[in-house]
């Protein structure tokens, strides 16, 4: 099918664009659409956080060289733009402001999970 | 000499190098906490169809360019994004091959620099150049609809006069023209340009064909030509909505050397019939630089775009990104003076320029190629294995690929084509074109891991 006007992969909704465990090595901007990331544990999947256009996801294996951390599902009708390992990498050697979106995504993400943290050990205090 | 606080930058030109430029000066000025002013000098209104509003280029976003300024968070919109394209097809005199990336993604981007050829309705198509002039206006650059008269130093610090009001000093001009932008002239009266640098023309046209025939005939692809035609170098059509975009690369390319590559069999297969000079609506015959100029920079002067320095043929805008990424961050980050400048931005445009040297040599090759059927014959033979059995590593394709969507340095293309395995599949190749014997059912190639 064509697509007038549109980049990346489309995906369907509920189709991975990646699952936990698996090796990766590249990272994807959501274009259009939202997806939907999920820690898959033995009493099921749980949802972590939801991603919309303009936001980045897949990074940590481009930096960690470990596998993925989490599942990464499309909800609805979405297109991502995948962004290459090789040619990010060397990129950011040449231009190292190039990652600066992407560690300041990355903090707001920490800072997310220490709020959720600490939010965790005040209900288990009280 | 640094940029301060308050500190004022007039950038002249507001094409992609331009708009670029003060969209990463004040982008990186807030991340480092500093306040500067800057104004972009453009009299074009973009959004205008035809010749007013057009800046003459193919229009082709490349794929690393693409996913650069998606990491930049530069997501171009659908409503720029004219057609996404995810594969191209080789036309040669001896036959055409596909050739599909691995990941199958459309991830290059086609549109146009204005509002789209003549006769557009307005606002029928977004232009890229309006696009980005837009995102650098939303992060505080100024944009002066005027055209620039003058530029003169006045107490050390360059001034820019328009029609319009007094002069305005700044502590840092940027000159952000293109081999075909009056503005030249500005810098040449000033001293800072002395030589023009070396430029070929070539051709463009325009085609309204209707987006469902365009669908049809051309898919998701480029279709890059590589034809046997005196003067000819190669060409490529590239599908926009309703429009087809046809580029011709050669030397001394005129109407009679258009012609003949329209009327070329080649051509007539691929538009399923004979051109039909009624869908015409745009042609130009624009400049582009095929080797640098040495003057790119003063003190508190600088030049970004296409008349310093750009790449061959191809990405013209993935150059410009890159000539404006690094122009900022040595203003902000180093300082504006002539050794700034020498130290810490010449390396990215003298990088380019190194690479282009090796990209004269692989054009130059795809010429020689072009003229002995056995060498057509087998580059497509090994891109057709490539592409039969999903796996095979596409040395052939991916080289093509990179070679005309200007998605890589050169020099990476050349090592590639250099790769021991590449070479001895290349030998095989020409050796079962010049000498084709009998073929028996699946031998696809030399034996591996026996």
């Amino acid at each position: 099918m064509i697509i007038i006007g549109k980049l990346g992969q489309k995906y369907e909704d509920g189709v991975n664009i990646f699952k936990q465990q698996e090796m990766g090595d590249c990272m994807y901007i959501v274009q259009k659409g939202i997806v939907d990331v999920f820690w898959e544990g033995s009493q099921g999947d749980i949802l972590l956080s939801s991603l919309g256009p303009g936001e980045v996801f897949g990074e940590m294996a481009l930096f960690t060289r470990q596998p993925r951390s989490a599942t990464v599902r499309a909800r609805g009708k979405t297109r991502v733009l995948t962004i290459d390992k090789r040619g990010f990498l060397k990129r950011v050697h040449e231009d190292p402001s190039l990652a600066f979106r992407i560690l300041k995504q990355m903090s707001e993400r920490i800072l997310k999970l220490d709020q959720e943290m600490a939010r965790l050990k005040a209900e288990q205090t009280a | 000499m640094e940029l301060k606080d308050g500190s004022r930058v007039g950038i002249v030109g507001g094409g992609p190098a331009g708009s670029l430029t003060a969209y990463f000066i004040r982008q990186i000025a807030d991340r480092i906490g500093t306040k500067v002013d800057v104004d972009i000098y453009e009299p074009t209104d973009f959004n205008r169809s035809g010749p007013p509003g057009c800046n003459m280029c193919g229009g082709v976003v490349s794929e690393a360019l693409v996913q650069m300024l998606a990491v930049e968070g530069i997501n171009l919109p659908s409503s720029i994004v004219q057609m996404g394209i995810d594969s191209y097809v080789l036309h040669t005199a001896a036959d055409q091959v596909s050739i599909r990336t691995p990941l199958e993604e459309m991830r290059i981007a086609a549109m146009f620099r204005g509002g789209g050829p003549r006769g557009c309705d307005p606002g029928e198509n977004g232009s890229f150049d309006g696009y980005l002039l837009g995102l650098a206006t939303e992060l505080g650059a100024r944009h002066i609809p005027s055209r620039v008269r003058r530029v003169v130093w006045e107490n050390e610090l360059p001034v820019i006069y328009t029609n319009d009001g007094p002069g305005r000093s700044y502590d840092l001009v940027v000159a952000a023209v293109g081999v075909n932008a009056q503005g030249v002239k500005l810098f040449k009266d000033l001293g800072i340009i002395h030589k023009n640098p070396r430029t070929t023309r070539t051709a463009m046209m325009e085609l309204r064909l209707g987006r469902e025939k365009v669908k049809r005939l051309m898919g998701n692809s480029m279709h890059v030509f590589l034809l046997d035609i005196p003067r000819f170098e190669f060409a490529a059509m590239i599908p926009k909505g309703d429009y087809v975009t046809v580029c011709v690369l050669g030397r001394d390319v005129d109407s009679e050397l258009m012609d003949k590559f329209m009327s070329s069999a080649e051509v007539r297969q691929c538009l399923q019939g004979e051109f039909d000079p009624g869908t015409q609506v745009c042609r130009c015959k624009p400049a582009i630089n095929l080797g640098g100029t040495r003057d790119l920079f003063a003190d508190r002067m600088v030049l970004v775009g296409d008349f310093g320095v750009t790449r061959l043929y191809k990405d013209g805008i993935g150059a410009a990104y890159r000539s404006a990424k690094a122009c900022a961050v040595t203003v902000l980050v180093h300082g504006v003076s002539r050794k700034d400048f020498a130290k810490y931005y010449w390396s990215t445009p003298r990088r380019i320029e190194i690479d282009n040297m090796l990209g004269k040599l692989l054009f130059g090759c795809a010429v020689f190629f072009r003229n002995f059927t056995f060498l057509r014959r087998a580059m497509l033979r090994l891109v057709r294995r490539e592409q039969a059995v999903p796996g095979r590593p596409l040395l052939m394709s991916m080289g093509l690929w990179n070679m005309f969507t200007g998605s890589i340095p050169y020099t990476r293309i050349v090592r590639g084509f250099m790769r021991p395995d590449f070479l001895a599949l290349f030998l095989w190749a020409c050796l079962r074109e010049i000498f084709p014997g009998k073929q028996s059912p699946g031998s696809d190639g030399p034996a591996r891991g026996k």
